[in-house]
C-alpha cells in the first residue's frame, strides 16, 4: 500500500516535470497528490484504530548490505495523518488555484495589477501566479515528508529529512524572480538553506553517536560494522554521556526545523515567501515532522537507559520547557506586531511549536520521575495540539492565499472590509482565528486545556529546580495564549473587518469551489474536534500511552465523548465540549427569541460618526479615519516589546508651514538576531577577514605550507607511536 | 438529577436577575459616598427596558458580525455564569463547571466584542479594541495563575470541587491564597472596566476603553451589551465568592444537612448577601482611588500577574503556604 501511494506521488512529480507548463499538468499533479494523501490518511486512521502491530517494509536501495527500512507504527501513523491532512488540503487548494480562471478570472481587472494596486502600494505585495516549474517539487516534497515518518533506519531518516529540506527550499525560491521581492525571497532562501544544513548536520552527528554502540554481522561474517537500523539503536543504548550529547544535538537539529527559539529566525522569512499552499504545508505539516523527529528520537530511540543518571532527562526536560515557553511568547509577540498577514501566521506557528515543546518537556520529566500516566497526559496534550495546529494553521494560510489571489495583497494595511466581499473565506477564517486563540468550544481550547492540566500536575515532580521552573513556564503559556487572542483580533479585524484600505481590497471576491472546500473542511474539523475532542483523542491518546508506557486504564477519561477529563481527577469533572457548545447555542437562541418577542425589531442604517474626517468616495472609502493594523497593536508594542525587542518609534513632524507629510517609523529587533546570530555573523566576517590574506599567496608559500603540514603530521605519528 | 436541573435553572435565573441590581447597588453606594442621592436602585432594569424598546441603528459600513456580536457576548457570559456555583455546588452542569472553561467563555465574549469594535471601521472602535486587548493580554494570564494556584491546592480545576474544599475548611488561611485574592480582585476591576482602569461613566476619548469599543451600538444591541457587562460583574463577584468565600453555600449531599431545602434557602440568602456586599465594597474602593493613565494600567495588572506567579511558586515549594 505504501508503495502504491509513493508511486502515485512519483508519477505526479514526473507529470509535473514533463507537462507542467500545459493546462492539464497542474490539475494532474495536484489531483494525484490529493489522491495519494487521502490514501495515506486512510491508511493512518486504519492503523490507529485497529491497533495492529507495526507494519514493516524494506526497499533495496540505500547503503550496501543495508536496505532502506520502512516501518509504520502508531507514532508514525499519527504524524502520517497530520501530514496527509495538510497535504490533501494543500493539494485541493492547488487544484482550484492553479486552474486558469478558477480564482484569477473572478477578480476584476481594477482589483489586480492595476497601476494603483501595485505602483502606489510599495508594501509587501505579492502576486501568486502559478509557477509551472514548481510542480514536480510539490509531490516530491510530500513524499519526502512521508518517508521521514516511515523511515526505520538512520540512513533513510537522514536522506528523507535532507530531501524534505532541499525540496521545500526550492519551493521557497518559487517567487525569486517576482518584481519587487527578489531580494526578500533570496535572503529568506539563503537563511533557510544555512539553517537547514546546520540542523541536518546536528542530526547526522546525533545519529553517528547513537549508532556507535551498535554492531552487526555483515554478509561475509565480518563484525564491527555499524548498524543504522532503529532496532539496533533501541537495543544497544549508548552510555549516558553519549546519550546526553546526542539528546542536545537532536534538540538543536529538530528544534531548528520546528522553529524553536533561538533557532526560529529562518521560519518567518521562509514560510511566507513560498506560494500560499506551500506555506500552509511548511507551517502545518513540516514543523510537525520536526516534532515527530523529537518524539521519535527522545522518547523511542535514546530514552529509557537503565542506569542513566536522572540529571540527563531532567536537564533535557528543563531545556525543552524553557525553550518552549520562551518560544511561545517571543513568537506570538512578533505575530502581534507584524503587518504582513503571512508573516503574522508564520510567527504564530513558532508560538504553537513552543506550546508543543512545553508538552514534550513535561512528558520527558514525568517519564523520568516514573509517572507514566502523567507523562502520557502531557504527551497527549502536545500531540493533540500538533494535530490541531496542523488544521487551523493550514486553514489560515490557505485563507491568506485566497486573499492574496483576490487582492494581490498580504499587507494588512492594504486590506480591510473583506468580510463584505469574501463572506465564505471570512467565516472559515473566523473559526480558525478563534481556534488559534484557544476559545471554547473550538479545538485549540481543548488541547490548551489538557496542557494546562499537565502543567498543574507538575507539582508531583520531585526535582526542586524543575518545580521552580514549571510555574514560570505555566505563566509564559498563559501569556502566550492571551497574546495569541490579541494577534488574531488584529489579523482578522484588519483583514476582514472595517473598510477597504486599497482599491484591490474593495474589489475582492470569494475564491472558487475547490479553494472554498480547502478552507471550509478544516474549519469544520476545528469545530468538530473542539466539541467532541474524543474524536481526535481516540487516535492520539493510545499512541501517547504506548510511547510513554502509561496504563491503558488512564486512557478512559481522555476518550470519553461527553467529558474531557484527566486521569488524576478523582470526581468526574472536566471540560465538556458538547455541553459548553450546547449551552452557548441554546443561550444564543434564547436571546434571539427573547429579542424577537419583547424587543423593538426595527433596524436603521446610518452613516457612522467620522470624527470630522469625511470619507472619500468609493471604491476606496476607508482610509482617513479608520484605525490601522499598526495602531491596533501599538499599545502592546509599547508595553511588551520595548524591552525585549527594542521596539522604538520615531515621529517626524513637519514644522507648521512645511508641506511634507508627517511620518512615524517603528523599528523592532529580534533578540535572537541581536544576541546570537548577529554575533555569529560578525565573528564569521572577522575570521574571514583574518584568513583572507591566505587566498593570495604565491606558489612558494603554498608549497612550503603543505610541506610544513606534512612534517607536523609525521611528527605527530612518530611521537604517538614512540610513546605507545 | 431533577433537583440538580432545578437548582441549575434557579441559579441561572438568579444570576440574570441579580446582575442589574448589583449595578444599581454599586451606583447608589457610590452616589451616597460622593454626597449625592443617586438614581433609584432599580434604575438599571429600567435602562435595559428602555434600550430594548428603542430602534437599533447600525453603521452603514458594518457587517453582520456587528449585529451578531451582542448576542454572542451575552450568550458567552451567561454560559460562564451558568458554570460558576452560587448557592449550591450540585447543579446539572457540575461535571463541566471547569474554571479554565469559565475563563475561556469570558474570552469568547471579549474576542467577539473586540472584533465588533473594529467592524464599523471607525477610530473610536479601534481605540477601544486596541486598549481592550492590551488589558486582556495581562489580565487573562493573571487570572489563569490564580486558577493554577487553586488547582495546585485542591488538585482539580473543577469549580464546585474547589468550593467544597473551601466549605470543608481545608483551605485555611494561607499566604498563597491571600496573594491570589488580591490578584483576582485586580483582574476583576480591569475586566469590568471599573476605576482605576476604566470609567464606565466617561465618554472622554483619552480615557475610555470599553465605552469606545461599543460606541457604535444603539437600541436592543446596546441593551444586550449593557446586560452582558452587568452579568460579567456578577460573574466575577460570584467567582470571588465561590473561590474565597464559599461560606453559606448549601453543603454537598454527603455532608450533614446537605441537599435539604432549608440549606438551599440559606445558600440563596447568603449568596445574595455576599453579592450585594461585594458590589458595595467595589464602590467604596472606586471612590477612594483615582483613575489611572491608560499606560499605567499594564503596570497595575502586572502586579496581579506577579502576585499570581508568586502564589503559584509558593505552593510548588510547599503546600504549607
Amino acid at each position: 500500500m505504501i508503495g502504491v501511494f509513493l508511486g502515485t506521488l512519483a508519477a505526479a512529480a514526473a507529470i509535473g516535470a514533463a507537462w507542467g507548463r500545459r493546462r492539464g499538468g497542474a490539475i494532474a499533479v495536484h489531483g494525484l497528490s490529493l489522491g495519494a494523501m487521502l490514501g495515506f490518511g486512510a491508511m493512518a486512521i486504519v492503523r490507529l484504530l485497529a491497533d495492529a502491530p507495526a507494519a514493516t517494509a524494506s526497499l533495496p536501495i540505500g547503503l550496501p548490505w543495508i536496505q532502506m527500512h520502512l516501518r509504520l507504527d502508531g507514532l508514525a501513523a499519527l504524524f502520517l495523518l497530520v501530514v496527509a491532512v495538510g497535504g490533501a488540503l494543500a493539494s485541493l487548494y492547488g487544484l482550484g488555484h492553479d486552474r486558469p480562471g478558477a480564482t484569477h478570472g473572478h477578480a476584476p481587472p481594477a482589483g489586480r495589477g492595476g497601476p494603483g494596486a501595485r505602483g502606489v502600494d510599495a508594501a509587501p505585495a505579492a502576486g501568486s501566479d502559478p509557477v509551472p516549474r514548481l510542480l514536480p517539487f510539490f509531490p516530491a516534497f510530500l513524499a519526502a515528508m512521508v518517508l521521514v515518518l516511515l523511515a526505520d533506519d538512520a540512513f533513510a531518516f537522514l536522506v528523507s529529512w535532507e530531501a524534505m529540506s532541499l525540496l521545500s527550499w526550492l519551493l521557497v525560491l518559487a517567487n525569486h524572480r517576482q518584481a519587487g521581492q527578489e531580494a526578500e525571497v533570496r535572503r529568506a532562501a539563503l537563511v533557510y538553506l544555512a539553517m537547514a544544513a546546520f540542523g541536518t548536520t546536528c542530526l547526522l552527528l546525533a545519529f553517528g553517536l547513537m549508532v556507535a554502540g551498535t554492531t552487526t554481522i555483515g554478509p561475509e561474517g565480518e563484525t564491527g560494522l555499524a548498524n543504522y537500523g532503529f532496532d539496533a539503536i533501541r537495543s544497544a543504548p549508548p552510555s549516558a554521556l553519549v546519550t546526553g550529547l546526542a539528546g542536545v544535538l537532536v534538540l538543536v537539529g529538530c528544534g531548528s526545523k520546528a522553529g524553536l527559539a533561538p533557532l526560529h529566525v529562518w521560519l518567518p522569512l521562509a514560510h511566507p515567501a513560498a506560494p500560499s499552499h506551500v506555506s500552509a504545508l511548511m507551517s502545518g505539516a513540516m514543523t510537525k515532522v520536526a516534532v515527530y523527529g523529537l518524539v521519535r528520537i527522545l522518547f523511542d530511540l535514546i530514552d529509557g537507559i537503565p542506569g542513566a543518571p536522572m540529571a540527563l532527562p531532567w536537564g533535557l526536560a528543563a531545556t525543552l520547557m524553557l525553550a518552549g515557553g520562551l518560544t511561545a511568547v517571543l513568537g506570538v509577540l512578533h505575530a502581534v506586531l507584524q503587518r504582513d498577514l503571512k508573516k503574522l501566521l508564520a510567527y504564530s506557528t513558532i508560538e504553537n511549536i513552543g506550546v508543543i515543546a512545553v508538552g514534550l518537556g513535561l512528558a520527558i520529566a514525568f517519564r523520568a520521575a516514573k509517572l507514566p500516566d502523567a507523562a502520557a497526559l502531557a504527551l497527549t496534550a502536545a500531540l493533540f495540539h500538533a494535530l490541531n495546529h496542523a488544521l487551523f494553521k493550514t486553514l489560515l494560510f490557505l485563507a491568506a492565499g485566497a486573499i492574496l489571489d483576490a487582492t494581490g495583497q498580504r499587507d494588512l494595511e492594504r486590506l480591510g472590509g473583506l468580510i463584505h466581499r469574501m463572506p465564505v473565506t471570512a467565516a472559515a477564517a473566523l473559526v480558525g482565528c478563534g481556534a488559534i486563540a484557544a476559545l471554547p468550544p473550538l479545538n485549540g481550547f481543548a488541547s490548551e486545556w489538557l496542557l494546562f492540566r499537565s502543567v498543574i500536575g507538575g507539582i508531583a515532580l520531585p526535582e526542586p529546580l524543575l518545580k521552580m521552573l514549571i510555574p514560570a513556564v505555566g505563566a509564559l503559556l498563559a501569556l502566550a495564549a492571551a497574546l495569541a487572542a490579541a494577534a488574531m483580533v488584529k489579523a482578522f479585524g484588519s483583514a476582514f473587518l472595517g473598510r477597504a484600505r486599497s482599491p484591490a481590497a474593495a474589489a475582492a471576491q470569494d475564491p472558487g469551489p475547490a479553494v472554498v472546500a480547502a478552507i471550509a473542511i478544516p474549519a469544520a474539523a476545528c469545530v468538530a474536534l473542539g466539541v467532541v475532542p474524543a474524536l481526535a483523542l481516540r487516535l492520539v491518546a493510545p499512541v501517547a500511552t504506548a510511547v510513554t508506557g502509561g496504563s491503558p486504564a488512564a486512557l478512559a477519561p481522555l476518550v470519553d465523548p461527553w467529558l474531557l477529563a484527566t486521569p488524576s481527577t478523582a470526581a468526574a469533572s472536566g471540560y465538556g465540549g458538547l455541553a459548553v457548545a450546547a449551552l452557548l447555542l441554546g443561550l444564543a437562541a434564547a436571546i434571539t427569541v427573547a429579542l424577537r418577542r419583547s424587543g423593538n425589531t426595527a433596524l436603521r442604517r446610518a452613516p457612522t460618526w467620522d470624527c470630522g474626517f469625511p470619507n472619500a468616495a468609493p471604491p476606496y472609502p476607508g482610509a482617513p479615519a479608520q484605525y490601522s493594523a499598526a495602531s491596533i497593536a501599538q499599545p502592546l508594542r509599547r508595553v511588551l516589546a520595548t524591552l525585549p525587542m527594542r521596539a522604538r518609534e520615531s515621529v517626524d513632524m513637519p514644522e507648521p508651514g512645511e508641506r511634507r507629510a508627517a511620518k512615524i517609523e517603528t523599528s523592532l529587533v529580534d533578540p535572537a538576531w541581536s544576541l546570537l546570530f548577529g554575533r555569529i555573523e560578525r565573528a564569521v566576517e572577522r575570521l574571514t577577514a583574518l584568513f583572507d590574506p591566505l587566498r593570495a599567496l604565491s606558489i612558494r608559500h603554498y608549497l612550503s605550507m603543505t610541506f610544513a603540514t606534512a612534517v607536523a603530521m609525521l611528527l605527530y605519528v612518530v611521537l604517538t607511536r614512540w610513546q605507545g | 438529577m431533577t433537583a440538580a436541573i432545578l437548582w441549575q435553572a434557579l441559579h441561572v435565573a438568579l444570576m440574570l436577575a441579580i446582575a442589574p441590581l448589583l449595578a444599581g447597588v454599586a451606583r447608589t453606594v457610590r452616589a451616597r459616598l460622593l454626597g449625592r442621592r443617586g438614581p433609584p436602585l432599580l434604575q438599571p432594569y429600567r435602562d435595559l427596558r428602555r434600550l430594548l424598546q428603542k430602534e437599533a441603528i447600525v453603521a452603514d459600513t458594518a457587517s453582520p458580525l456587528l449585529r451578531a456580536a451582542p448576542t454572542v457576548v451575552l450568550a458567552a457570559i451567561a454560559a460562564a455564569a451558568a458554570l460558576v456555583p452560587s448557592f449550591t455546588t450540585e447543579m446539572a452542569l457540575r461535571p463541566t463547571a471547569d474554571i479554565i472553561a469559565v475563563i475561556g467563555l469570558l474570552g469568547v465574549g471579549r474576542f467577539a466584542l473586540a472584533l465588533a469594535g473594529l467592524d464599523a471601521g471607525t477610530s473610536f472602535g479601534g481605540i477601544g479594541t486596541s486598549r481592550e486587548i492590551m488589558i486582556a493580554v495581562v489580565a487573562e494570564p493573571a487570572m489563569l495563575l490564580v486558577v493554577f494556584t487553586w488547582a495546585l491546592l485542591v488538585g482539580t480545576t473543577s469549580l464546585p470541587a474547589i468550593s467544597e474544599f473551601g466549605l470543608s475548611g481545608a483551605a485555611g488561611v494561607r499566604v498563597s491564597l491571600a496573594l491570589a485574592l488580591v490578584a483576582l480582585v485586580i483582574v476583576a476591576l480591569a475586566e469590568n472596566a471599573r476605576i482605576p482602569v476604566d470609567n464606565p461613566a466617561t465618554h472622554l476619548e483619552l480615557t475610555m476603553v470599553h465605552e469606545a469599543m461599543v460606541l457604535e451600538y444603539a437600541g436592543r444591541h446596546l441593551a444586550l451589551i449593557e446586560a452582558a457587562a452587568m452579568l460579567k460583574l456578577a460573574v466575577y463577584l460570584a467567582l470571588i465568592a465561590a473561590l474565597f468565600a464559599p461560606w453559606g453555600m448549601a453543603p454537598p449531599s454527603g455532608a450533614a444537612g446537605g441537599g435539604s431545602a432549608g440549606s438551599i434557602g440559606i445558600g440563596i440568602a447568603a449568596f445574595a448577601g455576599k453579592m450585594v456586599v461585594g458590589a458595595a465594597l467595589l464602590s467604596l474602593f472606586e471612590t477612594s482611588i483615582a483613575k489611572m493613565r491608560v499606560f499605567r494600567v499594564p503596570e497595575f495588572l502586572g502586579v496581579a500577574l506577579l502576585l499570581g506567579l508568586l502564589a503559584m511558586i509558593l505552593l510548588y515549594m510547599t503546600k504549607g503556604f
